[in-house]
C-alpha cells in the first residue's frame, strides 16, 4: 500500500497538476471571457457608494 | 434588476470558487502525507526505543518551554561532517514517540540529538547556570532559575495517559507509578525497590539494558528541581537506539 | 442619504448573536478557571474571562448610545472597522519589530541583554513572540484590514454581518494577546509558526470561521456581477489557513484544566504536517493574502487596471496549486522519506515561475505611468516590494535544492531568506497599503508629508540590505565552517568557533533592523498626523499624483 500510494505521489501529481494548469489555461485565454475579465479588471478603480445605483 | 434576478448564481460563484480553492489545496496535501501514515514502512526497525521515563518527560516539556527547539536541532542529517561531529544521523524510529517532534530548524547552538553522555550532568549544571562561565565566546541564555525552581510533577501521570491515548506505549502499571518513579530516577539514595521496578518496566519496554540512569543530576539531593529533569532528558537524547544491531544497509530500512 | 432606514430598537440580531456568543465563552473561561490544574491556565482564563466581559460591557455601552442611529447602514461601508485595523496594525508592527531588535542585540551582546532572574526575556520565549507578532499580529491585523476595506469595494457592499465583522476584529486581538502572554509565560507547543496552546487555537478556529462568513457573506451581497482576482486571493488564504491551522494543531490537551496538550502525529508525521503548515502559512499567510493588497492596491493608487487579468488568473491556480506541494524542502536530508523530499523540491522550483508572473503582472501595472515612481514614493514602496518579493522567490527555489540546502539549512541564510521576503515584501507593501488607506478613509488630499514617507523607503531600504547582505555572509560562512576539514582530515573548527564567526554580522543586522525601525516609526507618525488631519505646508512642487486621490475625488455620493 505504501509503495502505491508513494509511487502515486510522485507521478499522480505531476499528471494532476498538468491537467488543472490546462484548464485553468483555457478559461483564461477563452476568448468569449475576454470580455468579463476587462469589467473585473475595473472594479478597483470605479469610486460608487454601496448606496448608488 | 438585472442583477437582482441573477444572484443565486452569483451566490453560487463564491460558493464554487470556494470549493476549488479547497479541492486544489488539500488534495496535494494528502497525497504527499498519506504515505507517511504508513509507519510500518516510514520508520526503521531499531532495537532499544522506548516512551520517555516520568522524568524525561517532564525534562521534555522543560525544553520545549524554554523554546531550546528555536536554536538547537535535533536532526543529524547523513552528511559527513555532520556524523564526525555528532555521531550517527538520526533515524525516524528515534522521534517515534516524540508529540511533538523536536527536529528544529536553526543551529544557533549546536545540535542535540546525541548530546546524551557526551558531557558530564556537573558540565551541563555549570553551563545551563552560566554558558559563558564554560564558553566564553556563548551565545546561550542564562538558566540559573531551572535550579532553583521545584518541578511541579504531581499531575505527570495525567501527561503519560494524555500521551497514550495518541499512541505512546505506555503500559498501565507505567501511569500508575508515574509520580514514584519520577522521584525514584533522582534519588538514588532512598528508593531502592522502586528504582529497580522503574528499570523495569522501562527496559522491558526498550528491549535491552541500560537505557535508565538513575542520579541525583543537579548536585541538589535535598529536591526536585526543573534543572534535575532538563539534564535527565538531555542525557538520554540519542542514546536509546542499540546501533550495533542497527543495519543501515537493510532493504527494509533503505527509503 | 435615506433617512428611511428600519430600526427595530434595541440591539440588532447579530449584536445579540455576538453577545451570546461571548456570554457563552466567558462561562467557559469561568469554567476552566475553576479547574485549573496548573498556575498559568488559571492565568490565562482569568485573562480571557476579563477581556470577555469588558467587551461584553463595551457592547452594552455602545448599544445604549445609539439611540435612532443604524449603527450597519447599508448604504455605506464599514470604514470605522478598517481604520481601527490601521491603527492596530500599526501597534503591532512597532511592536513586533522593536521584540526582534531586542532578541538581534541578545545574540550580539549576551552579556548585557540576557537577564539572569527574568528566564522570561530569554531569547528562546522571545523569538516566537517577535516571529507571532510580526506575521501574525502586523500581517494579520494588516491583512484584516485591507481585506474589509477591499471586499467592500470591489463588491459594492457594505460587509456581512453587522456586528460579526467586529467580533472578528477583537476576536483576533484577543488571539493575540493571549499568544503573546503565553509565550512569556513559557505556555507553547514547540511548533515553530504555531506556538499557541489548544485553547488560544480552538478560539482562533471559532474567530476564523466568522472571518470566513463576513467575507463570504460579503461576496454574497455584491451588487458586482463579477468577483474581483483580489477577492480570490484573500478567499484562498481565510480558507487554506484554516485548514492548515486545523489539522497542524490536532492535539490532545492533558485536561480541560491545563494549559499542556500533547500532539496527535509523533515524529515524522509531526514533522511533516508542521513543515506542510509551516510552508504553507509563508504560502497563503504571506503570499497570497499580500498578493490580493497588490491586486487591489496598485492598481487603485496608479489608477490603471491591472496588466493582465488573465495573467492574474493563472496566476492565482497555479500558485495555490503549487506551494500546497513544497513543504518538504524544509526537511531535506532528515529521516523523511527521500521521495517526499523529492516531491517537495520539484514543486518548490516549479514554484518560480507563478511566483515571477505574479510580480511581473504587478509591475507592468505601471506601464505608461512608469515617472510616479519617480514622484511618489508610495508607489515606489510597493513595487519595491514586488523587486524583493522577486528576489525571494527566486532564493527560496535555489534553497530548496537539496545539494545547495545542506550548505544553508540551519544557518543564518535561511534568517535572511525569509527577512527578504518579510521586511522586503509583507512589509514594504503593507505599508504602502497603510499609507493609501489612511488617506483615502480619512479622505485627505495629501499625506502629511511626502518628504517623510521618502525618508521612510530610505531608511528601510537601506536596513534591508544590511540585514540580508549580512545573513548572506553569517550563513554562508558558518555554512562552510562546519564542513571545513583540516589538513589531517578531521574537523577544522569547534562550534563556538562558527558561532564566534558571525559576532560582526550579527552587529550589521542589529543595525538594519534598527533602520527598518526608526522607518516604520517615522511612517507611525506620518499616518497619525495624516488622520488627524494635519498637512505640511511646503510639500515638494512635485508631489506625487495625491493631489488628486482617486477615492478622495467621489467619494461624496450623496451630493
Amino acid at each position: 500500500m505504501y509503495e502505491k500510494l508513494s509511487h502515486f505521489a510522485q507521478t499522480g501529481g505531476l499528471i494532476y497538476f498538468f491537467a488543472i494548469f490546462a484548464v485553468v489555461l483555457a478559461y483564461a485565454l477563452w476568448p468569449r471571457n475576454q470580455k468579463r475579465f476587462d469589467e473585473a479588471a475595473q472594479l478597483p478603480l470605479q469610486d460608487r457608494e454601496p448606496g448608488d445605483e | 434588476m438585472g442583477l437582482m434576478n441573477n444572484h443565486g448564481v452569483l451566490e453560487r460563484h463564491s460558493l464554487l470558487l470556494t470549493i476549488g480553492i479547497l479541492i486544489t489545496v488539500s488534495i496535494g496535501g494528502i497525497i504527499q502525507m498519506a504515505p507517511l501514515f504508513y509507519m510500518e514502512n516510514t520508520i526503521e526497525k531499531v532495537e532499544g526505543m522506548r516512551p520517555y521515563t516520568p522524568l524525561e518527560l517532564a525534562g521534555r516539556n522543560i525544553y520545549i518551554r524554554e523554546g531550546c527547539y528555536v536554536c538547537h536541532s535535533q536532526m543529524v542529517r547523513p552528511l559527513r561532517d555532520e556524523v564526525e561531529r555528532y555521531g550517527h544521523y538520526s533515524l525516524a524510529a528515534e522521534s517515534m514517540y516524540d508529540h511533538p517532534f523536536q527536529w528544529g530548524s536553526k543551529r544557533t547552538g549546536p545540535d542535540l540529538a546525541r548530546v546524551g553522555g557526551k558531557y558530564s550532568d556537573e558540565w551541563h549544571l555549570d553551563h545551563l547556570i552560566d554558558p559563558r562561565a564554560l564558553v566564553p565566546e556563548s551565545i546561550m541564555p542564562p538558566y540559573a532559575f531551572l535550579a532553583e525552581k521545584s518541578l511541579d510533577y504531581e499531575n505527570i501521570a495525567q501527561d503519560l495517559k494524555a500521551l497514550r491515548m495518541v499512541g505512546v506505549d505506555y503500559t498501565d502499571e507505567m501511569i500508575e507509578n508515574a509520580v514514584i518513579d519520577l522521584e525514584a530516577q533522582v534519588d538514588p539514595d532512598i528508593y531502592f525497590d522502586e528504582q529497580d521496578a522503574l528499570v523495569a518496566r522501562y527496559t522491558e519496554a526498550a528491549g535491552r539494558e541500560g537505557t535508565v540512569q538513575i542520579r541525583d543530576f543537579d548536585r541538589d539531593p535535598d529536591r526536585i528541581t526543573e534543572m534535575d529533569a532538563l539534564i535527565a532528558y538531555l542525557q538520554m537524547t540519542g542514546t536509546l537506539v542499540d546501533f550495533s544491531t542497527y543495519e543501515a544497509e537493510d532493504l527494509m530500512n533503505r527509503r | 442619504m435615506s433617512t428611511t432606514t428600519l430600526r427595530k430598537g434595541g440591539m440588532d440580531t447579530s449584536t445579540v448573536i455576538v453577545a451570546t456568543m461571548l456570554g457563552i465563552f466567558a462561562i467557559l473561561a469561568v469554567f476552566i478557571a475553576g479547574n485549573a490544574t496548573d498556575r498559568l491556565m488559571g492565568i490565562h482564563a482569568t485573562v480571557f474571562f476579563a477581556a470577555v466581559a469588558a467587551w461584553l460591557l463595551g457592547i452594552g455601552l455602545w448599544a445604549g448610545k445609539l439611540g435612532d442611529r443604524d449603527p450597519f447602514d447599508q448604504t455605506k461601508y464599514e470604514d470605522t472597522l478598517v481604520k481601527f485595523g490601521i491603527f492596530t496594525s500599526m501597534f503591532w508592527g512597532i511592536a513586533g519589530f522593536l521584540v526582534g531588535i531586542v532578541i538581534a542585540l541578545q545574540l550580539t551582546w549576551p552579556n548585557i541583554f540576557y537577564f539572569e532572574q527574568w528566564g522570561f526575556t530569554n531569547f528562546g520565549r522571545l523569538r516566537p513572540l517577535h516571529t507571532s507578532a510580526v506575521i501574525f499580529a502586523f500581517g494579520g491585523n494588516v491583512l484584516l484590514a485591507t481585506s474589509f476595506h477591499v471586499v467592500q469595494r470591489t463588491t459594492r457592499a457594505r460587509l456581512f454581518g453587522g456586528m460579526l465583522p467586529w467580533f472578528v476584529f477583537w476576536g483576533y486581538q484577543l488571539f493575540i494577546v493571549i499568544a503573546a502572554t503565553g509565550y512569556l509565560m513559557g505556555i507553547t507547543q514547540s511548533k515553530e509558526y504555531a506556538e499557541p496552546e489548544w485553547y488560544a487555537d480552538l478560539w482562533l478556529t471559532v474567530v476564523w470561521v466568522a472571518y470566513l462568513l463576513v467575507f463570504l457573506g460579503t461576496l454574497w451581497k455584491r451588487k458586482e456581477p463579477h468577483i474581483y482576482v483580489a477577492n480570490w486571493f484573500y478567499l484562498s488564504f481565510i480558507v487554506t489557513i484554516a485548514m492548515l491551522h486545523i489539522v497542524n494543531n490536532l492535539s490532545l490537551p492533558v485536561s480541560l484544566g491545563s494549559s499542556k496538550s500533547y500532539q496527535l502525529f509523533a515524529g515524522v508525521q509531526d514533522a511533516l504536517t508542521q513543515w506542510w503548515y509551516g510552508h504553507n502559512a509563508v504560502g497563503f499567510f504571506l503570499t497570497t493574502g499580500f498578493l490580493a493588497i497588490m491586486y487591489y492596491f496598485i492598481p487603485k493608487r496608479v489608477e490603471r487596471p491591472v496588466y493582465s487579468y488573465r495573467l492574474s488568473i493563472v496566476h492565482f491556480w497555479s500558485l495555490i496549486f503549487i506551494y500546497i506541494w513544497a513543504g518538504p524542502h524544509h526537511l531535506h536530508y532528515t529521516a523523511l522519506p527521500q521521495w517526499a523530499q523529492t516531491l517537495g523540491m520539484t514543486f518548490s522550483i516549479m514554484l518560480w515561475m507563478p511566483s515571477w508572473g505574479g510580480m511581473i503582472n504587478g509591475v507592468m501595472t505601471l506601464s505608461g505611468a512608469w515617472d510616479k515612481l519617480r514622484t511618489d514614493p508610495v508607489v515606489r514602496m510597493m513595487i519595491v516590494s514586488l523587486a524583493f518579493y522577486g528576489m525571494s522567490t527566486f532564493e527560496g527555489p535555489l534553497m530548496s535544492v537539496r545539494a545547495v540546502n545542506s550548505l544553508s539549512h540551519y544557518t543564518e541564510w535561511g534568517i535572511g531568506h525569509v527577512h527578504s521576503g518579510a521586511l522586503g515584501w509583507v512589509g514594504f507593501i503593507s505599508f504602502g497599503a497603510l499609507y493609501c488607506l489612511t488617506q483615502w478613509l480619512w479622505k485627505r488630499k495629501s499625506l502629511y508629508s511626502v518628504a517623510l514617507v521618502e525618508w521612510h523607503f530610505w531608511l528601510a531600504t537601506i536596513g534591508i540590505v544590511f540585514y540580508m547582505v549580512s545573513m548572506w555572509f553569517a550563513g554562508i560562512t558558518e555554512g562552510l565552517m562546519w564542513r571545513a576539514y583540516n589538513e589531517f582530515g578531521f574537523l577544522e573548527y569547534s562550534f563556538v568557533e562558527t558561532v564566534e564567526a558571525k559576532h560582526i554580522s550579527y552587529i550589521i543586522r542589529m543595525a538594519g533592523g534598527l533602520l527598518y525601525f526608526s522607518g516604520a516609526a517615522i511612517m507611525v507618525y506620518n499616518l497619525v498626523r495624516t488622520a488627524i488631519g494635519h498637512e505640511r505646508i511646503n510639500q515638494p512642487a512635485s508631489a506625487p499624483s495625491v493631489s488628486s486621490p482617486p477615492a478622495a475625488a467621489s467619494l461624496q455620493p450623496a451630493e
